[in-house]
């Protein structure tokens, strides 16, 4: 418990308090009479109505159709399954620059829609929401699909043979057992599409504007710290009271659950009603997912003379004008190293959090809980800016060291990290434990024969998204990333930002390189989890 | 949270340190931990920090050439954009990240030199760069390193395949000949597009301005986020615009784009796809200061000297396509070849960009966008 509350009070809430009290307090005053100035403003009042609202859509949205994804990859068994559960994940650590090239291809100006239809969704906000989809499909198929594979279906069986309809048994039996892990599903996307900045800024063009861009501006265009301020503690406040909500909801539902290895639990689909449900998934995913990651593929494969592999082959010299230091394919392994140090600080942190939030109950706990939420909302111009003005005497004069990367990227893993493990720890039945201790188990013993084969899946699904949010993280990384080592995401960013053939063909071929080392990295993490099966009751 | 001795405050970063050290020293290179711990041995630092954006750029041998020259290694630390790091600077005024920091523009050159983030220093070499640059020549805070100009760019093909005269100057861009034409960016997000809106402002007067932009928007004019979109995606004579099928042969970019549209053309072409109204021009300046409380002042003032040396002058151009400002810097073949020459750039005073940059971008908004 000590040390995931360090971590916070450092790395989180003493960068942002301080660069909040920045902007309140000139001259030694305190400027509360800021607030109501500023939430008086029409224009602001317009970007908080339009952040929740377009937030509540996206969030809905996107359970509405990851959900039955959630069901199928739990449920079904299908050759390619954890390919297929890779590649939804991928959008995930997609540079968003990219993500809003792909879907302008697709909702934009003479796009397919376009061509085909003469659909445009370029400036309305449905390509926000259709984007906010794409990027947080992955998080509803993950948490949720996750628990959903192990809990024993013969629960909903046993209730269907006393009589329960089809429909009763799973709202009394299943529903109950996922209500959390949905009900953490939604808030992630809640959180993730409250905050959302790139595609925001990228599909909203200057029309939309969430709090997250207008905090942007107004710290780093217009400087105006107090008006900054004022915002941030409105988006703690609003994300407080998410997490609050969230809070009650998974007290009331939380309950010991029987289960079981995932394996046990998938089959072929049968009947029409499953076929259906699985075709309609497959195409939902193939449109959604796979259509935009594929346009990037063929753009980087499109030379002026007929596709060929030359924007691939250029990665591997050095630039012409020496801009990159090294040959661009350097950057997947500055990318990989720290990504792989980020995911193993969030899992340390993370895990010790999640273990000290089971065992322990009372109101300080739960209010620790949502602290560990609120990086997740909070903006990273925020958190960026405050570390700045923190982190800067020696020995802790970390603003130009590399670990400040990894660091800023498990303060967004490790949300994941505890909101994945922390459902299922709770869901050992304690008397599984108490039944170890009293045959003579020591408490560590116990620990490693009782929790860790039931949190083993759930780590490794937190490692994943761990991972996979430090592969893609760019905000932060940027701000620190060495110039002779930049990250994948970076290099793609830099070339993006010059003019020239060469440059935007490398910058997509590596945005495709990003998309296989992601999907790779996770077939990896996959194949780890069935190496040894995790059924042993 | 000022008011915590510093005391806990390490302690407690000591003991979050130790436990994450294991796993963190172990999975990384020996190279960060032995430079942090030299770092805090020697009493004399011989790296000198040079804080910038994220588009500087210097080639290996010249910062080399550095070194050899006078001892000192050149750690390059990348900002954000513009905007961003000139804002850091303020916030860490007095504890700065590093010594000195290049990149601060005129339009943002008021803000740094009223928040006092820089101490004068008069760099060795000054008397080579022209006093139209110097913008701040009385005290010497900050030196002028490199210029640029923002201009509307053409796409040569659609005029030719049109038999049109692409545009010159601004009257031309409001023109019905380049009706439903033109793509810019927004001002207020984009310092292209901020360049753009100074150069009307600084073309047609305070008020003339905004006529001249009911206008444009009347002639069709269409307004994106970003340098990157309005490039890569709206432009039809960009690389990208072509593959995304950008249909707007007008855009604002910056003077140098069209030679390197060459340079990274593959292969690269005899003539560029690109070429440049010249009337439509804003000058942009970049500076470089010694920071207020720079730990290795004297590296500091070294590396500003070398800044503005011919070696690192000559190099700029290939590396951050900006023009050099010291007179006996020569421009490389790229430029001469496919640059073009702008003689008569808008030019506005830091000091009246300062006072009207964010009424005249809340006027644009509502005259553009609404």
């Amino acid at each position: 418990m000590v040390v995931p509350v360090a971590f916070f009070a450092l790395f989180f809430a003493w960068p942002v308090v301080s660069i909040v009290e920045r902007g309140l307090r000139v001259d030694g005053v305190w400027q509360f009479g800021r607030f109501g100035e500023t939430l008086s403003r029409p224009e602001i009042l317009d970007v908080l109505w339009f952040t929740l609202w377009q937030a509540l859509a996206s969030t809905g949205l996107t359970l509405l159709i990851a959900l039955p994804g959630a069901y199928v990859f739990a449920r079904f068994d299908f050759p390619g399954k954890g390919l297929l559960r890779a590649v939804v994940t991928v959008p995930f650590v997609m540079p968003t620059v990219m993500v809003g090239t792909a879907f302008l291809a697709l909702v934009g100006r003479g796009g397919l829609l376009d061509e085909l239809w003469g659909v445009r969704l370029d400036t309305t906000v449905w390509a926000i929401l259709i984007a906010h989809v794409f990027f947080n499909y992955a998080v509803v198929v993950r948490t949720v699909g996750g628990l959903w594979a192990q809990l024993d279906p013969r629960q909903e069986e046993a209730a269907r043979v006393l009589g329960a309809s089809r429909w009763k048994a799973w709202r009394t039996v299943t529903l109950p057992a996922l209500a959390p892990s949905v009900a953490a599903a939604a808030l992630m996307v809640f959180l993730f599409t409250a905050s959302s900045f790139a595609v925001v800024q990228i599909l909203g063009g200057s029309t939309y504007s969430t709090l997250e861009t207008e905090i942007y501006r107004q710290t780093v265009v217009r400087f105006d710290l107090t008006t900054a301020a004022v915002l941030t503690m409105v988006q703690f406040v609003a994300v407080g009271v998410v997490l609050a909500v969230h809070a009650r909801i998974v007290r009331r539902r939380e309950t010991a659950l029987r289960m079981v290895a995932p394996e046990e639990t998938a089959r072929r689909p049968r009947g029409v009603g499953q076929w259906a449900l699985f075709v309609a998934v497959l195409l939902s995913v193939a449109l959604l997912i796979v259509l935009p990651l594929g346009v990037l593929v063929e753009r980087s494969f499109a030379t002026s003379h007929g596709y060929g592999l030359d924007y691939y082959r250029a990665l591997r010299t050095p630039d012409p004008s020496g801009t990159f230091l090294v040959p661009l394919l350097d950057t997947i392994g500055n990318s990989l190293r720290y990504a792989v140090v980020a995911t193993l600080i969030a899992l340390v942190i993370g895990g010790l959090a999640a273990a000290a939030l089971t065992r322990r109950a009372g109101r300080l706990v739960r209010g620790f809980d949502a602290l560990l939420m609120l990086p997740l909302g909070v903006s990273a111009v925020t958190v960026g800016f405050g570390f700045l003005i923190t982190l800067d005497e020696p020995p802790f004069d970390l603003r130009a060291s590399w670990i400040l990367v990894p660091l800023a990227q498990a303060l967004v893993g490790v949300p994941f990290v505890v909101r994945t493990m922390l459902p299922v720890l709770r869901a050992v039945d304690e008397r599984l434990r108490e039944a170890a201790a009293v045959l003579g188990a020591s408490p560590w013993r116990a620990w490693r024969e009782v929790d860790l084969p039931l949190v083993r899946r759930a780590l490794l699904i937190a490692a994943g998204f761990a991972f996979a949010v430090s592969l893609g993280e760019f905000g932060a990384t940027v701000f620190i990333a060495r110039p002779d080592s930049p990250t994948l995401p970076v290099a793609v960013a830099r070339l993006l930002g010059r003019p020239g053939e060469l440059n935007y063909g490398q910058a997509m071929a590596l945005s495709t390189i990003l998309m296989v080392v992601c999907a790779v990295s996770l077939l990896l993490l996959e194949r780890l989890r069935t190496e040894r099966t995790s059924g042993e009751f | 949270m000022s008011t915590t001795p510093v005391s806990i405050k390490k302690a407690a970063a000591a003991a979050l340190v130790a436990a994450l050290g294991v796993t963190t020293l172990a999975a990384c290179g020996t190279d960060d931990a032995r430079e942090a711990a030299g770092k805090s041995g020697a009493p004399a630092p011989k790296t000198v920090t040079l804080v910038s954006h994220d588009s500087f750029n210097a080639s290996k041998e010249v910062l080399a050439e550095f070194t050899k020259q006078t001892g000192f290694t050149v750690k390059v630390l990348k900002s954000g954009d513009a905007g961003e790091a000139v804002n850091k600077e303020i916030l860490t005024k007095g504890s700065p990240q590093g010594d000195v920091f290049f990149g601060v523009d005129n339009t943002l050159l008021s803000r740094a030199l009223d928040n006092g983030i820089f101490v004068p220093y008069a760099a060795k070499g000054l008397d080579r760069i022209p006093e139209a640059y110097q913008l701040d020549k009385e005290q010497h805070r900050v030196t002028p390193i490199d210029s640029g100009d923002i201009c509307v760019n053409y796409d040569k093909k659609y005029f030719a395949d049109k038999k049109l005269a692409p545009p010159v100057t601004f009257d031309d861009l409001a023109k019905p000949a380049y009706r439903n034409l033109l793509v810019v960016e927004n001002p207020e997000r984009s310092s292209p597009g901020l360049g753009f809106l100074l150069g009307t402002a600084a073309k047609y007067g305070d008020e003339g301005w905004q006529d001249y932009w009911k206008k444009l928007k009347a002639n069709g004019v269409k307004t994106v986020d970003s340098w990157e979109l309005a490039y890569n995606q709206e432009f039809s004579g960009s690389a990208g615009g072509k593959q995304a099928k950008g249909d707007r042969p007008l855009v604002v970019s910056y003077a140098s784009s069209p030679p390197v549209e060459v340079l990274y053309g593959e292969p690269q072409p005899k003539v560029a796809p690109t070429g440049v109204s010249t009337g439509t021009c804003f000058r942009q300046t970049e500076f470089a200061g010694l920071l207020n409380g720079a730990k290795n002042p004297e590296g500091g003032k070294a590396l500003i000297d070398f800044l503005i040396s011919k070696k690192f002058q000559e190099d700029m151009p290939l590396q951050m396509f900006v023009n050099p400002v010291a007179k006996d810097a020569a421009l490389p073949e790229l430029f001469t070849q496919h640059g073009v020459v702008v003689d008569t750039p808008e030019t506005m005073a830091p000091e009246k960009i300062a006072e009207k940059r964010d009424p005249w971008i809340q006027q644009w908004s509502s005259l553009v966008l609404k």
